[in-house]
């Protein structure tokens, strides 16, 4: 139950981010997330509105891009999506596949913002 | 009012890996394999890692450790008992070792007089895997009374281990343990992964671990 302190990091780099736009609010913060990354999305979205609270992110909405388990398959001489957590195999040619090329992402990937008027450039 | 869309592109926790990648550089340039214990609670985290220092010191070998727990001196206690250097992390309720908590707590160890560190995670085998400590390599333990199938159930830790143990092998037998189901499920989640089977208690296993350890190491001795 890592949950708050990843939402707590997402909520503080997104603040920095906003020094660049003053007096701006965050309508979306849009998270990738790999499927092997140990966080599960209730817990973020119920920490979120906690997190929040009493920041320029207040209100906002986090959507979570969940990215499936990609690994290298040898034998097929390429990236191939698992069908199981429970089994590292390639679904082409059954052979294990210890290769990781995507899943244990933990990105904040883009934020919405909405820009006070006398923030528009000149 | 205007509505923009940031590209951000960063990782959550970039600061973690940030002192991690500083922590990796420092162990590499003073030459000690570092090495992150992870496991359930109850698993015999503490018993191996205490048989393993007493073993490495026979060796000759000059080893440290630090212990990660919610609360409690308990474990670091014990494994003082082998005469190395130990120091124990107090989390205070969260459920994982940070980077900083390690980097802090080495402070004062001169760390090119150490052949080994070792640090032992919190009991847990959903959050530590998602935290970078500057290890060298990361070993999930299981131990034969948590069920053959916990690789299965916690893929996340396993898959990101470089090396497996299977902790009280002497007691296999009585708790009906199916050794071969074991290896399968743990090759499920990461094939080809290195397997050792042991027990603190009896020594068993003991010889082909610290072996590991040594090529780990680069195989100087």
């Amino acid at each position: 139950m890592h949950e708050l302190s990843i939402i707590s990091s997402v909520v503080d780099s997104v603040v920095e981010s906003l020094a660049a736009y003053p007096g701006a609010r965050v309508k979306e913060v849009r998270l990738r997330v790999g499927a092997l990354a140990a966080v599960v999305e209730d817990s973020l979205q119920f920490c979120y509105q906690i997190a929040t609270e009493d920041t320029p992110l207040a209100g906002s909405v986090l959507v979570v891009n969940t990215l499936p388990v990609r690994v290298h398959c040898v034998p097929c001489g390429q990236d191939v999506e698992i069908e199981s957590l429970q089994s590292f195999r390639c679904p082409v040619c059954g052979e294990p596949a210890a290769d990781l090329r995507q899943g244990r992402e933990l990105e904040i990937e883009s934020i919405e913002i909405e820009e006070a008027e006398e923030a528009v450039g000149p | 009012m205007t509505t923009r869309i940031v590209e951000l592109r960063r990782g959550i926790l970039k600061k973690n890996d940030e002192l991690a990648a500083g922590l990796r550089q420092r162990f590499t340039a003073a030459g000690v394999l570092v090495v992150n214990l992870v496991s359930s609670p109850g698993s015999g985290k503490t018993a191996f890692l205490e048989r393993t220092l007493r073993d490495l010191k026979t060796r000759g070998l000059r080893v440290a450790a630090l212990v990660g727990d919610l609360e409690t001196d308990n474990d670091a206690r014990r494994l003082a008992a082998s005469g190395a250097p130990v120091r124990q992390i107090n989390t205070h309720g969260i459920c994982h070792l940070e980077a900083e908590m390690v980097g802090k707590h080495l402070e004062g160890w001169e760390l090119g007089a150490l052949d080994y560190l070792f640090i032992e995670n919190v009991g847990n085998l959903v959050c530590p895997s998602s935290y970078d400590l500057g290890e060298k390599i990361r070993v999930a333990l299981l131990s034969v009374t948590e069920g053959e199938d916990k690789p299965l159930k916690y893929p996340t830790m396993f898959n990101s281990a470089d090396a497996a143990v299977i902790t009280k092998m002497d007691i296999a037998e009585p708790c009906g343990f199916d050794r071969e189901l074991a290896l399968k499920n743990i090759n499920e989640i990461r094939p080809g992964i290195r397997v050792f089977e042991t027990s603190a208690k009896t020594g068993a296993g003991m010889e082909e671990w610290l072996d590991y350890l040594a090529e780990e190491s680069g195989g100087e001795c």
